[in-house]
């Protein structure tokens, strides 16, 4: 069949089942956006107010439904509004296949009008990255775009497609790519290491299993489960790797890192064992690697082989599938229960309750805490909504007290901190799941570097709640400057504009707490409330995120006040 | 060591050594970019570098000299590794490989003519005169760079040397390996798809 590059895009997107497209047009992408028009019951496009909210609303709709997010934008400043969520995407492992126009081939590399050289830039930060320059190419590239997007260690690609290209035209065939020499993304699971694995298991005193997103990427969950049940091995999570566990199950110990949990932080260095699943060592998780699990082994169970040993050297290592090194872990394994182990991590619960989070959630202060709100939110939800967060101590805040209880429910930018995250990924998580409750929790400060997209939210009636944890603070750099640069708060201070005003105009159904009384019947009424919400709570003006490894410190050093 | 997959140090090796690494790609535009940028990203200097055909049509060898640990060249490696369009990274030391590089001299026809003591240094160190014109006198000469640096310094001495050139290093290990098994080898892998 004779079509146009531009159609033959489209219809190749459809081949691989693509239902929505999160984009931006302009001139170099006119041609796609006029065979777009043709299709419109067929794929769903939703028209953000910038390339970023295009590309982290790609995110989140990938993340919550596990599909590979669409996104298109224009040559030039399109593209290159792209690069923040497409490094985004690639340091925390989300699949995604952006489309760029470019101008006419014969002019690249003329300087000409939004040309820019968005292969070059985005080289260091996509998964894998091509310029179609004549439209026969186009069904191929795109099934190895969906093809690398997907397998092995997910993430994003981008395909820049010169507007003579999707012009011409070519005879559409369409074939799924399975398979490129020169990709692996699958490493072949190797038993012995599954067998020593096995063996420094059953041999282990005290075990600590951490788990990353990778348990999320490969739908491990249930396997992940029946591992910690069987060998009774307690379970702590990387920030990432938040929701693959209810946070209510018996050998759930709580959340890694900086601003993680106590007991899980102090036992990495009591334990004996570490058996890491989908994850990468972050230095947020690890604080100083030299003083790092100096009593443990590390079983490292990891898709991607240049994780390996990049940041804590093993003891084995077993490159593969998260779901499929535990399928085959499970049967090896001795049934165990370590009940005094996980009763040490109970004591570090008691521990950090009384000093920090009762204080927290039951404040009795008149200021609102953080704490308090997220606290109230996830009762009210049961644990059962997707939460999506910014940057910040809020998205701390609500790593530490939003108790997940579903898997792919937190959405939050993990390695690149991209603040401006949460709005843009929240409207594409409700599109991704819209039977669910979709909840962004954003600070005063992330909310201001997206807030465009509240246009978006409206114009398609998405219906997701904002909440706003506003203290007229960068909250986080702020919490910093106080404990780390003797109080200096450079240029950490906004005069905020009045949020609920900007809501109205862009008619967006919200409210403000300023006073304690009021927080609880404000949220009851923004869960439940059909359609997009903004609420903005003002919280305590400077208030610190604890526990706390200060940076370059070791984990054993996590600070209770 | 094996292509594609898992590089392992066991230990740490900390000492500074230098490493050929011999990198087999697609024959794809941008991938020498894609290449230098992981290198870049880790502050570490290329030696020399070396692209060329192979005896495989359309069938790319990266040849690249470095000096660094053991530790962080194989990190690079695993990096290099991860790129879609690379088949595989191989990593060497001297030892491991034939190796060599070209240079080319060019000394002023004037000097080059001043009685034979400059054609008995070109024949000592087994140099080769490629062209011999009337302004100037092309020399050519392979070996390990400490090879074509001795012919330099030598030449250096009488003051004639217009101009110096030297390749970057190429490389082949000294196994039986042939690119084609293995590249059979990776065709035949089911690691393209999960198998649960």
């Amino acid at each position: 069949m004779k079509v146009t590059g531009s159609e033959a895009l489209i219809k190749s997107l459809l081949e691989e089942g693509v239902d929505t497209i999160f984009g931006y047009p302009g001139g170099a992408i006119m041609p796609i956006y006029d065979s777009l028009y043709s299709y419109m019951d067929k794929v769903n496009h939703i028209l953000t107010r910038h390339e970023q909210g295009a590309i982290h609303a790609a995110q989140g709709y990938s993340r919550v439904s596990g599909k590979v997010g669409v996104c298109f934008a224009t040559s030039g400043p399109g593209a290159t509004n792209l690069i923040t969520g497409i490094a985004d995407a690639q340091i925390d492992s989300t699949p995604l296949v952006c489309i760029t126009g470019q101008v006419p081939s014969h002019l690249l590399g003329t300087d000409a009008f939004q040309e820019s050289d968005v292969i070059g830039i985005s080289m260091p930060v996509t998964k894998w990255n091509y310029q179609i320059t004549s439209s026969q190419e186009i069904p191929e590239i795109i099934s190895k775009a969906f093809y690398i997007a997907k397998s092995g260690r997910p993430g994003p690609v981008l395909i820049d497609i010169t507007k003579d290209a999707q012009f011409s035209g070519l005879n559409f065939k369409y074939k799924r790519c399975e398979k490129i020499r020169s990709y692996h993304p699958y490493p072949i699971l190797d038993e012995n290491k599954v067998s020593d694995a096995a063996k420094l298991i059953d041999k282990s005193k005290k075990p600590m299993i951490l788990v990353g997103q990778g348990v999320l990427l490969s739908n491990a969950e249930k396997e992940l489960l029946e591992f910690s049940e069987k060998s009774g091995i307690p379970m702590a999570s990387t920030l990432l790797g938040l929701s693959a566990v209810s946070c209510n199950h018996k050998n759930y110990v709580g959340y890694l890192g900086m601003h993680g949990n106590y007991g899980p932080n102090v036992k990495t260095n009591e334990c004996d064992l570490i058996i890491a699943i989908g994850m990468r060592f972050d230095d947020r998780v690890t604080g100083d690697t030299s003083k790092y699990a100096i009593n443990a082994k590390v079983i490292h169970i990891e898709i991607d082989p240049s994780e390996i040993d990049k940041i804590i050297k093993t003891k084995v290592a077993i490159n593969a599938d998260a779901k499929e090194a535990l399928i085959n872990l499970i049967p090896k394994i001795n049934k165990r229960s370590h009940e005094g182990w996980i009763n040490e991590f109970k004591e570090c619960d008691k521990l950090e309750y009384d000093k920090i989070i009762d204080k927290e959630i039951n404040n009795k202060e008149d200021k609102i805490l953080m704490a308090e709100v997220v606290n109230k939110i996830s009762n009210l939800t049961k644990g059962n909504a997707i939460v999506v967060t910014d940057v910040g101590q809020h998205q701390m805040v609500t790593s530490r007290y939003y108790k997940f209880n579903k898997p792919n429910s937190n959405i939050t930018s993990g390695g690149l901190g991209t603040m401006g995250f949460a709005l843009p990924a929240a409207l594409g998580s409700k599109i991704g799941k819209k039977n669910r409750e979709v909840i962004a929790i954003i600070g005063d400060g992330g909310i201001q570097m997206t807030i465009q997209e509240l246009a978006t939210i409206s114009q398609y009636k998405i219906g997701v709640k904002i909440l706003i944890l506003n203290n007229n603070f960068l909250g986080m750099v702020r919490q910093w400057q106080e404990l780390f640069f003797d109080n200096r708060y450079s240029f950490t201070e906004m005069e905020n504009p009045d949020f609920n005003v900007i809501s109205d105009g862009y008619r967006i159904k919200n409210n403000i707490v300023e006073n304690k009384k009021d927080l609880d019947d404000a949220i009851e009424e923004f869960i439940n409330f059909k359609g997009p919400y903004l609420l903005n709570v003002i919280v305590e003006k400077e208030e610190n995120v604890f526990p706390m490894v200060p940076s370059g410190e070791s984990v054993s050093n996590i600070r209770l006040e | 060591m094996k292509g594609k997959g898992i590089y392992q140090v066991k230990g740490s090796e900390k000492k500074i050594k230098e490493y050929t690494l011999s990198v087999l790609t697609e024959d794809k535009a941008g991938l020498l970019n894609h290449i230098t940028i992981i290198f870049n990203r880790r502050k570490m200097n290329i030696k020399s570098l070396n692209v060329s055909t192979t005896e495989v049509n359309g069938v790319s060898r990266f040849t690249i000299v470095v000096n660094s640990t053991k530790e962080k060249i194989i990190k690079i490696l695993n990096h290099i590794n991860k790129l879609i369009d690379v088949l595989g990274a191989f990593l060497y030391e001297e030892n491991e490989i034939y190796f060599q590089e070209i240079a080319l001299y060019k000394l002023s026809t004037k000097i080059f003519m001043k009685g034979d003591i400059v054609e008995k240094i070109i024949r000592k160190h087994g140099a080769k005169i490629l062209e011999i014109e009337e302004e100037h006198t092309i020399i050519q000469k392979t070996g390990s760079k400490k090879e074509t640096q001795n012919l330099y310094n030598d030449l250096d001495k009488f003051g004639g040397i217009l101009e110096f050139a030297r390749s970057g290093r190429v490389a082949l290990s000294k196994k039986k390996r042939k690119t084609i098994n293995f590249l059979k080898e990776l065709e035949k892998t089911k690691s393209n798809k999960l198998n649960i």
